[in-house]
């Protein structure tokens, strides 16, 4: 193999001319040679600082080490024991920013691939044959409110501990934005299917179509249907607009409105019966991993020209760098500083074209970076068939709405503690993005975690 | 998943169905609405929940079929299931808390939505009013059923087949001017987005509050998408969460009626695939 010793081993992908126009998976994942390889780079530091950047403590050097003699079952044993969903998060977490950040290699070279290692032995893991172990040992019944990671998570947790437990889910399908905003090619839905059948198979009820708050409220759960506890993970899926000019003209979407229609009703395939535009020109607003999403599914159902309108620079931008470099490659085009002003209606009600403005970095902003400002006299048109707007989503207000004593942010936000997840009502727990807003996978994982060991420990304190 | 436990051809084009489906029948309010899919590649739907039997666990839909999904819909029947069904989604319609006169205004599909609101209005002692019409007889529906729940029922026809001859909104003008069971304290439009608006503008000068319970396209009706925003006193508002009713005076109707035609062209596309489709399977 071509690569030196302190280069991270590449990631074999889909050449990018090819895969812009499939949603097959861009990364092929390693071989075990890469892998074992690549495990072969950490350098097992007595204090290993690599563990502190992980919002669940993975024991990075450990599993990585295991890898390194092959030993994959040992490996995925230590991965899954501190991640529960490892084969996401190796795909999706922005590692950079994480472990690889903290990494002692790190800085003068290349930190090491943790999070293409972690994929690597969660998809191991995968080609093995799960021992199924019936679970339920105990009278305590526990409800999860809404299946993304924060909620697949605690549930999982809290079966391994003998609970029984039952998902509801507001959509026809299990797995929050895993399932319905992060597209095939990045998280294929095989992965989740697969991690969402671990649950059952550990005995954890999942049910669709069940909208706490509307269907059953939360008092119904924890009195008539005898939940002793509650976990609340409804996500923070509510999409915010610009509230510019033409904002209702069609052809212009939400970002979860877009990748909803492609991934979760199938738009990609030409059989389904869910509508979607196939713009020729389209023009994504904002400059997150939606952003990415929403840009390369563009290219992917058939856009000429695709491109990111993001009002800051390429270094405030919150996309995984792994994201935003596949998107380059695949031809993605970047405006930065550019300020969206204005759809333009085509005299018919629908788009042809995105008025902008150029922007200009000035002095740091509450955000604590820096502030765009208006360059005067700098308007111009870009002419597009779609907008897709990727600015950002607020919790979803379905069960706060509906529930008395649940205490939320002006924002919004269910109000929980960091530590537990405990909720202004007793016997209720609360964590990810509709505690947080709008965060990241591992975060709502983690939250899930803690708040599975608070719950047994209220349960059965001891 | 939902059995259907009861089916009736209204007309040609409509045809209710009365769905087994317990947890629903027991959260439903009037104004609220589920979601159904009814294959695994199939979009997800709204439609009206026209009336729930919390004793049976039963809620009534009554669907017109006008494109692909629908009219999947419209070729189920007795004994088959109905694969998604979620809900009740929507906030409930605000009833006064008695001594009020409401009128409900039903068009197409909406008539049937009057059932249960007929009630609710009725049980908590207010004069509940039913105004419904159609192009002649034969498109009505439900008057019967709406003759057993509500104090007064209106008709209206096009061609004074049945009840007056004449539109709904000049039957409901007339009420305002104190004929038949008298003016309004409140009126509850659900139907064509067209007769909302024409209802809107009925009442626009006599101050009377007037709510219309507005249908744009949905995705996943549970706030996710923001794709049934309608813009209501300048602001954006989500349908499906927000709504679906609101005060018909501050509706932008013109806006609402452009973006329900968004998909026409792949909406006719998706209805001559099923049409298709259905051919080679016969
Ligand atoms: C397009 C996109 C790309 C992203 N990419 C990344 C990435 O690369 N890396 C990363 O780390 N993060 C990414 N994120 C963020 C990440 O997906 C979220 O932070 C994470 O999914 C939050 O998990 P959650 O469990 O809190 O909520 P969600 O995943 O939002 O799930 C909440 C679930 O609750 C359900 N629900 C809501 N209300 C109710 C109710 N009343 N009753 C029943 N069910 C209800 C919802 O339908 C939903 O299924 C991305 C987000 C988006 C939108
Ligand atoms: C809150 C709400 C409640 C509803 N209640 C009912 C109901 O009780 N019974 C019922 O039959 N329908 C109801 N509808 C409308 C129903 O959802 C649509 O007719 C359906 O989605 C059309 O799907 P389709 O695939 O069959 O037709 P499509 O192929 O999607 O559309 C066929 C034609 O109908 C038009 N159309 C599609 N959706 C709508 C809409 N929402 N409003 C007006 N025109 C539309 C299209 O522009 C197109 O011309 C409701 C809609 C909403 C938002
Ligand atoms: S239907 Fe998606 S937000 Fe209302």
């Amino acid at each position: 193999m071509p690569v030196k010793r302190f280069d991270k081993t590449p990631m074999p992908t889909q050449v990018a001319g090819m895969r812009a126009h499939n949603f097959l998976e861009v990364n092929e994942g390693y071989t075990e040679d890469h892998a074992r390889f690549e495990a072969e780079r950490c350098l097992r530091c007595q204090d290993p600082i690599c563990v502190t950047g992980c919002p669940v403590g993975v024991p990075i050097p450990q599993f990585i080490h295991a890898v390194a003699l092959g030993d994959m079952q040992g490996a995925s044993r230590l991965l899954r024991s501190a991640n529960p969903l490892a084969s996401v998060c190796g795909r999706v977490c922005a590692q950079e920013n994480q472990c690889e950040a903290r990494c002692s290699l790190a800085g003068r070279f290349n930190p090491v691939a943790i999070g293409h290692l972690e994929r690597f032995v969660a998809d191991w893991e995968r080609t093995q044959t799960q021992e199924a172990k019936p679970q339920i040992t105990r009278t305590e019944k526990v409800a999860i409110i809404g299946s993304g990671p924060a909620g697949l998570v605690c549930a999982g947790e809290l079966a391994r501990l003998g609970y029984s437990v039952t998902i509801y889910e507001a959509l026809h399908a299990p797995g929050g934005v895993l399932r319905y905003g992060i597209p095939e090619f990045r998280l294929p839905k095989d992965i989740l299917d697969w991690e969402i059948s671990l649950l059952t198979d550990l005995g954890v009820k999942i049910e669709c179509n069940v909208i706490i708050g509307r269907t059953l409220s939360l008092d119904q759960l924890t009195t008539k249907m005898g939940y002793s506890a509650v976990f609340i993970g409804t996500g923070a899926g509510l999409p915010q607009f610009l509230g510019i000019p033409g904002e209702n003209l069609v052809g212009v979407y939400s970002a979860n409105e877009y990748l909803t229609r492609v991934n979760l009703m199938r738009g990609y395939s030409a059989d389904a019966d869910t509508p979607v535009a196939h713009g020729e020109s389209v023009a994504i607003v904002g400059a997150g991993n939606t952003a990415m999403d929403a840009v390369r599914t563009a290219m992917r159902m058939g856009a000429s020209k695709a491109m990111v309108i993001y009002r800051r620079s390429e270094t405030e931008m919150s996309a995984r760098e792994e994201e935003y470099h596949h998107a380059k490659e695949e031809g993605v085009e970047f405006h930065w500083l550019t300020n969206p002003l204005e759809i333009i209606d085509d005299g018919n009600g629908r788009v042809s074209g995105l008025r902008c403005q150029r922007m200009v970095l000035g002095e740091p902003d509450k955000s604590g970076r820096a502030r765009p400002v208006a360059i005067p006299d700098s308007e111009f048109v870009i002419p597009v068939d779609n907008v897709v707007l990727a600015i950002g989503t607020t919790p979803n207000p379905m069960l706060t709405r509906t529930t008395a004593g649940l205490s939320t942010t002006p924002s919004g936000c269910i109000v929980a503690d960091e530590r537990t997840g405990s909720t202004s009502r007793s016997l209720v727990f609360a964590g990810g993005d509709a505690v947080s807003g709008a965060a990241t996978v591992i975060l709502a994982a983690g939250a899930g975690k803690r708040a599975a060991s608070a719950i047994h420990e209220t349960l059965n304190p001891g | 998943m939902s059995r259907i436990v009861e089916t009736r051809q209204l007309t040609p084009v409509t045809k209710m169905f009365v769905l087994d489906n317990r947890l629903i029948a027991e959260s439903a309010q009037a104004g609220q609405f589920v979601m159904l899919r009814v294959h695994k590649d199939g979009e997800r739907i709204p439609v009206t929940i026209a009336d729930y039997d919390r004793e049976a666990g039963t809620i009534t839909i009554v669907v017109q079929a006008v494109g692909a999904t629908t009219r999947r819909v419209d070729a189920l029947d007795v004994g088959d299931e109905i694969l998604d069904v979620a809900g009740p989604l929507g906030s409930p319609i605000e009833i006064p808390d008695g001594g009020a006169h409401v009128v409900g205004v039903g068009g197409g599909f909406g008539a049937a939505a009057l059932l249960c609101l007929m009630r609710e209005i009725h049980a908590k002692g207010n004069t509940a009013t039913a105004i419904v019409g159609a192009r002649n007889q034969d498109l009505l529906i439900m008057t019967n059923e709406l003759l057993g729940v509500a104090d007064n029922v209106e008709i209206c026809t096009d061609d004074g087949s049945a009840g007056m001859k004449g539109f709904v909104t000049q039957r409901l003008a007339q009420l305002i001017e104190g004929q038949g069971p008298g003016r309004p304290d409140r009126v509850i439009a659900i139907g064509p987005m067209a007769m909302m608006r024409a209802i809107a503008a009925t009442t626009k000068e006599s101050g009377i509050k007037t709510m219309v319970s507005m249908d744009p396209l949905m995705v996943d009706g549970t706030g996710m998408c923001g794709g049934c925003r309608v813009i209501v006193d300048g602001k954006s508002q989500f349908a499906c969460i927000d709504g679906p009713v609101f005060d018909a005076q501050l509706v932008d109707f013109d806006l609402a009626m452009r973006r329900n035609k968004a998909y026409a062209e792949q909406e006719k596309a998706a209805a001559e695939r099923l049409a298709c489709a259905t051919a080679e399977a016969v």
